[in-house]
């Protein structure tokens, strides 16, 4: 062995005693290893995190000079009196709402079916292909599959092309549109939880239902449909915050439609304080909705 | 004469390549408790699966109390299963899962609340039925499948080796409870297992399985004491063949032939033990294991081949048992326990 090489495994042997003293030292102190592991993750959820909502929801009580638009450090509740008492705002909120349910209700519709499907009708050979082609739209951009659906949606698009032999027309673009795409958008998230859970559901329960004497429409009813329901919940817990809290896709085929992103997005130039007040108002609506869906344990199957 | 409860004919039933049953003509009568034993995959839970319903044969048939339910759905039958792993309702309360077969049949709530309340005390159970099956023990969970699927009183009961999962003692308790309440209640009881004494302890006829047929069918004396095959005489009770050589040698005729270890002596081989009818063996003690209430001797012969006995412990203790290891020992027991079977096929 040549000298160089001693002096390499010599140094190799070393740092190895260091890592192993390390590790040692550890492995021994479990309080030093999580707080390590933990502090800047940590750091990063308090300040960044929970530390804008803070920002965001201080700076709502701020006002502004109608003049130029400056933010004046005076604490006042008028922007949420003016969320609560203008028709316009009251309007909006409850149309963002009614459309984060209405995509909601169309998901969970949709995915149902789709979702029993992948889980226990197709060969199992299959399903984790088709798992994947449920989320390949996911891969693709948020803006292009937006686009794609104003196309479709446009006046002599793809769906006014269809529905003409039977002499309807498209949708075009409007509120009945927006509520279409954000479907399209957040199906996966519906499909995916509802999927895991009909496909963890055990055969024997529905043998056990149909021992009993259970017709498949009294075992949907009372033995699949009951578990699967947390799952339902946990799914609608992403399609109703998405769709709560989207600007983009009502801009591009909402028409003239405004949810609360449009006006937040309109007011951020001119008055933040009143965006910011805006803003809060997705965040109480999701926390309303979180707490809700906790009940049904939804939020024990995501 | 008692009425057939279940008449398998001619049934088969493949997946792909594999034969889980090759055949199997049986008949189990009206309240009758009857064991389906074998090891894994012999087919006897194929069999089970196929008079549910849950599977379809591929060939014959299935008739219940003398009509052909071969093509009926599970739903449509008038059997009712006691699942392996218990497959309780784990959304619905203990009460819930009881009365699901009456829910299921539009008994009114208030009769079908005061028969799951009767079923639940059938077994042992009164008080539990607010409870969800998570917050019960294994014994409890396995008490709670077996009165919801005794409430709709089925014509047969399908057990799917219901006490696997217990420990020994639980398991002990739950067979004598078995048996009682099959008495109690006068339905059939076809109880799949693959632990022999398990059959033998709660059975009035048991159906040996192995490789997807039928070896023999016969009450647990009969399946014991006269097995019909090598494999019955293997796998119920202890192992004890003489074959060949060795059964030349110490019975003076061929074939294959079987000698329960509990009526074999362990002597010293210098005694002198030529009574009348008895068979004697020569050889040499290989292992000696020490069960408390008995010791089992596993002796190699000189003839050839191995033979366990089993002698109970009425003045030795585990010291002088285990001065046994290594010696020379005679065997011997009367001929007319030594049954000739079949050859091994």
């Amino acid at each position: 062995m040549t000298a160089a090489a001693q002096t390499a495994e010599a140094a190799g042997r070393r740092s190895t005693g260091t890592v192993r003293r390390l590790a040692g030292m550890l492995h021994r102190r479990p309080r030093l290893r999580l707080s390590l592991l933990l502090t800047a993750p940590l750091l990063w959820l308090a300040v960044l995190y929970l530390g804008s909502l803070t920002v965001l929801f201080v700076s709502a009580f701020w006002t502004t000079n109608s003049f130029t638009s400056e933010v004046v450090k005076v604490w006042s509740a008028d922007n949420f009196r003016a969320l609560l008492t203008t028709p316009v705002y009251r309007q909006v909120i409850l149309r963002s709402i009614g459309v984060a349910l209405a995509v909601t209700v169309l998901c969970a519709v949709i995915a149902f079916p789709l979702a029993f499907y992948t889980a226990r009708v197709a060969r199992p050979r299959w399903r984790p292909l088709l798992v994947v082609a449920i989320l390949t739209p996911l891969w693709a951009s948020y803006l292009v599959k937006v686009y794609a659906w104003r196309l479709i949606l446009s006046q002599g698009g793809l769906a006014d092309w269809m529905l003409r032999p039977f002499g309807l027309s498209g949708p075009g673009f409007g509120l009945p549109a927006a509520v279409l795409t954000l479907t399209y958008l957040w199906l996966p998230y519906m499909i995916l939880p509802i999927h895991t859970a009909l496909e963890q559901l055990p055969d024997n329960l529905v043998d056990a239902s149909a021992d009993l004497g259970a017709r498949p429409g009294r075992t949907f009813r009372s033995v699949v449909l009951p578990m699967v329901l947390p799952s339902v919940a946990a799914g609608s817990i992403f399609t109703f915050s998405l769709s709560l809290g989207d600007y983009i896709t009502v801009q591009i085929v909402g028409g003239k439609t405004q949810l609360i992103g449009n006006l937040v997005y309109s007011n951020i130039e001119l008055n933040l304080p009143m965006a910011a007040a805006l803003g809060t108002v997705p965040v109480v609506v999701v926390v309303l909705y979180l707490l809700a869906m906790r009940r049904t344990g939804a939020l024990s199957s995501l | 004469m008692r009425g057939i409860a279940v008449r398998l004919q001619g049934l088969r039933k493949t997946f792909g390549e594999t034969v889980a049953v090759a055949g199997v003509d049986l008949e189990i009568r009206d309240g009758e408790f009857f064991s389906m034993l074998g090891p894994s995959g012999s087919g006897k839970t194929t069999v089970l699966r196929l008079i549910a319903g849950f599977e379809t044969p591929t060939e014959g048939g299935v008739e219940l109390a003398g009509q052909d339910v071969t093509g009926l759905a599970p739903f449509e039958r008038d059997v009712h299963t006691v699942f392996q792993d218990y497959a309780l309702f784990p959304h619905m309360t203990v009460e819930q899962n009881v009365a699901y077969a009456l829910k299921v049949r539009k008994v009114p709530k208030a009769e079908r609340l005061v028969r799951a309340r009767k079923a639940l005390a059938e077994v042992r159970l009164d008080g539990y039925g607010g409870r969800r099956p998570a917050q019960l023990s294994g014994g409890q969970r396995q008490r709670v499948a077996l009165a919801r699927a005794l409430v709709g009183r089925p014509r047969v009961l399908l057990l799917d080796e219901p006490l696997g999962a217990l420990d020994l003692k639980l398991r002990e308790q739950m067979q004598l409870e078995l048996k009682a309440l099959q008495r109690e209640v006068g339905i059939t009881f076809v109880f799949v297992t693959h632990d022999q004494e398990e059959a033998l302890t709660m059975s009035d006829r048991i159906a040996v399985f192995h490789q997807g047929r039928l070896e023999q069918v016969g009450t647990p004396a009969e399946i014991y004491e006269r097995p019909a095959t090598a494999f019955v005489a293997s796998f119920v009770g202890t192992s004890n063949l003489l074959q060949g050589q060795s059964a030349r040698s110490i019975l003076g005729t061929d074939g294959t032939h079987s000698v329960r270890p509990e009526k074999i002596r362990v002597l010293k081989e210098s005694a002198v033990a030529d009574e009348p009818g008895h068979a004697t063996a020569t050889g040499t003690v290989a292992e000696v294991v020490y069960l408390g209430d008995t010791t089992r001797f596993l002796v190699d012969l000189d003839a050839g081949g191995r033979l366990t006995a089993l002698q109970q412990n009425l003045e030795t203790s585990a010291e002088d048992v285990a001065a046994y290891r290594g010696a020379r020992v005679r065997l011997t027991w009367h001929r007319r326990h030594t049954i000739q079977v079949p050859d091994a096929r």
